[in-house]
């Protein structure tokens, strides 16, 4: 008997990172799974890994950032498996990096809609079907740079604040109508979103320390919190932002200098992991 | 194959609410659970409810604001059991109630004796144990009074902050050993310890409580088990140092209450729920 027997799934970015691990979580938990995302290749993977895993499993090619794929990713679920229940609006990329004064508009606007308009529309699309089905969770992906400044790209990081409160509010929103919302607030996670994964690259063992645990996250952590707020083992949770991160956010200056400073001195925009050729 | 299966925890305050809804969930699991509670009576029944889960429980008799019967607690886990994975603080109880300027020093002190020393010393005394066996968990009964100003009485709520604090800097000083530090900040929840104060009592305080937070439903037990089964469980061997909040959507909101804090009471002590003010 799996904790989301009978539950159909909507997860964006899950070709690969946090989306893939929590997909396959899923899967062997007894849910269907639409797998979104926009890296064709890494997404047909997915569905493979999670029908080895026992469940039924569809692509669905997606940019977060467009209303119509948006419309179409859920109407698909419904449409392959008859109901939604969970979605997991994910996807997410590194976006603007840079001094703010040198960030154009363009950079900036992008950033904010792939992972901030990216969660607002997985939101107002999951209302209607998950009212049709009685209720709902929806879960985004947030992180430790929307809770303080120097955690992340700044741009990452404003648009990052933006999902917690509009998680919040959301949730005060559609609470009436049995739908849950919240987020997860990754620490330091062992994904591609820059290209490599940070167990692979040479300072691992310093990003290990940062936090107290002293490891990096796996995407299967990140799973296993979805995994709960996803059951009705947290029916009455809404409106949270869950940490899962190591401890780094319990304890002062982490990361010692290499804050602010550091985070503006790299340079460019950096888009989805999938298209990062390093 | 149970969560838990193998893992020896202790729980305080599992005599009612939601240390003993944990409990039973934590058996069902496949947990051996030390009941450790003042009330005999509600930890014996707790202690039958864990067997017809299928689990192993004793209850041990516990005053969580003295540390020899803290450790006694926790020696009693390694002498039942032979071992300790996972220690819940969870016993609580009012405490001081009305204005501050009538709130005397030994009612601040037995608050706090009961509410934040007992953290300090459940934390303090499973650490050796949890040391021996490569780690553990450790949770704690925090409450959304401790985030926010005015969700409860004033001392309670200021002793509630201090656990999670104390999470916080445990969990960074006991993240080498892989011992996780983490609480849970309950909304309004049905308990004993509420509802004995409410003419009534639990169909009162359910009424009561019901519209309070977003989702228009009292939480229960069952609700603060499931978070603390997440937290004890090894899904969540990469969090430590959190404060949990399961409130039905209270925190998220703004404001609700408007007026006065439903807390302004009149000068007494609220002790634990089984006992007679």
């Amino acid at each position: 008997m799996g904790r989301l027997d009978n539950k159909v799934a909507v997860i964006t970015g899950a070709a690969s990172g946090m989306g893939r691990a929590t997909a396959i979580r899923f899967a062997a938990e007894g849910a269907a799974i639409v797998v979104a995302d926009l890296n064709q290749e890494g997404g047909e993977s997915t569905v493979r890994q999670c029908r080895e895993n026992g469940a039924r499993a569809v692509f669905q090619k997606t940019d977060v950032a467009s209303e119509a794929d948006v419309k179409a990713m859920i109407a698909r679920a419904v449409s392959e498996f008859g109901r939604l229940d969970i979605t997991y609006n994910n996807a997410g990329l590194v976006g603007a990096l840079g001094p703010l004064e040198e960030v154009t508009v363009e950079e900036w606007d992008r950033t904010q809609a792939v992972l901030l308009r990216g969660v607002f529309l997985g939101i107002k699309h999951s209302i209607a079907p998950m009212r049709q089905a009685g209720g709902g969770s929806i879960i985004s992906t947030a992180s430790i740079a929307g809770m303080r400044g120097g955690f992340g790209p700044h741009p990452y990081s404003a648009a990052k604040a933006g999902v917690i409160n509009l998680t919040q509010c959301a949730a005060v929103e559609f609470a009436k109508d049995r739908i849950r919302v919240n987020c997860i607030c990754p620490g330091g996670i062992d994904t591609p979103i820059m290209g490599r994964r940070a167990s692979e690259s040479s300072g691992a063992e310093a990003q290990a320390h940062a936090q107290p645990l002293q490891r990096i996250g796996q995407p299967e952590d990140i799973a296993n919190m979805a995994l709960f707020l996803a059951s009705d083992e947290s029916e009455w949770i809404t409106g949270t932002s869950m940490l899962v991160d190591g401890g780094f956010m319990a304890r002062a200056h982490s990361f010692g200098r290499m804050t602010t400073a550091t985070w503006a001195n790299f340079k460019g925009y950096v888009g989805p992991s999938f298209e990062i050729k390093s | 194959m149970g969560r838990l299966d193998n893992k020896v925890a202790v729980i305080t305050g599992a005599a009612s609410g939601m240390g003993r809804a944990t409990a039973i969930r934590f058996a069902g699991e496949g947990a051996a659970i030390v009941i450790a509670d003042l009330n005999q009576e509600g930890g014996e029944a707790a202690v039958r409810e864990c067997r017809e889960n299928g689990g192993r429980a004793v209850f041990q008799k516990t005053d969580v604001a003295d540390e020899a019967q803290v450790k006694a607690a926790i020696a009693r886990a390694v002498s039942e059991f032979g071992r300790l994975d996972i220690t819940y603080n969870n016993a609580g109880l009012g405490g001081a109630l009305g204005p501050i300027e009538n709130t005397t020093v030994e009612n601040w002190d037995r608050t706090f004796a009961v509410l934040l020393r007992s953290v300090f010393l459940g934390i303090k005394h499973s650490v050796p144990e949890m040391r021996k066996v490569g780690g553990g968990s450790i949770i704690s009964t925090a409450s959304i009074a401790g985030i926010l100003g005015a969700a409860g009485p004033l001392v309670y709520s200021v002793a509630k902050c201090g656990v999670i604090h104390l999470t916080r800097c445990a969990a960074v000083e006991l993240g080498k050993d892989r011992i996780r530090v983490n609480c849970i900040c309950p909304g309004g929840i049905n308990t004993p310890l509420l509802h004995k104060h409410i003419p009534g009592g639990e169909e009162a305080t359910r009424q009561l409580l019901q519209n309070i937070q977003p989702i228009p439903k009292v939480g229960d037990g069952d609700d603060i088990a499931g978070m603390a089964l997440y937290l004890a469980s090894d899904d969540s061997q990469w969090v430590t140092g959190t404060a949990m909040v399961v409130d039905g959507g209270f925190v998220a909101r703004g404001s609700f209450l408007g007026g006065p804090s439903v807390f302004d009471v009149p000068t007494r002590w609220s002790g634990p729920s089984f006992e007679k003010d």
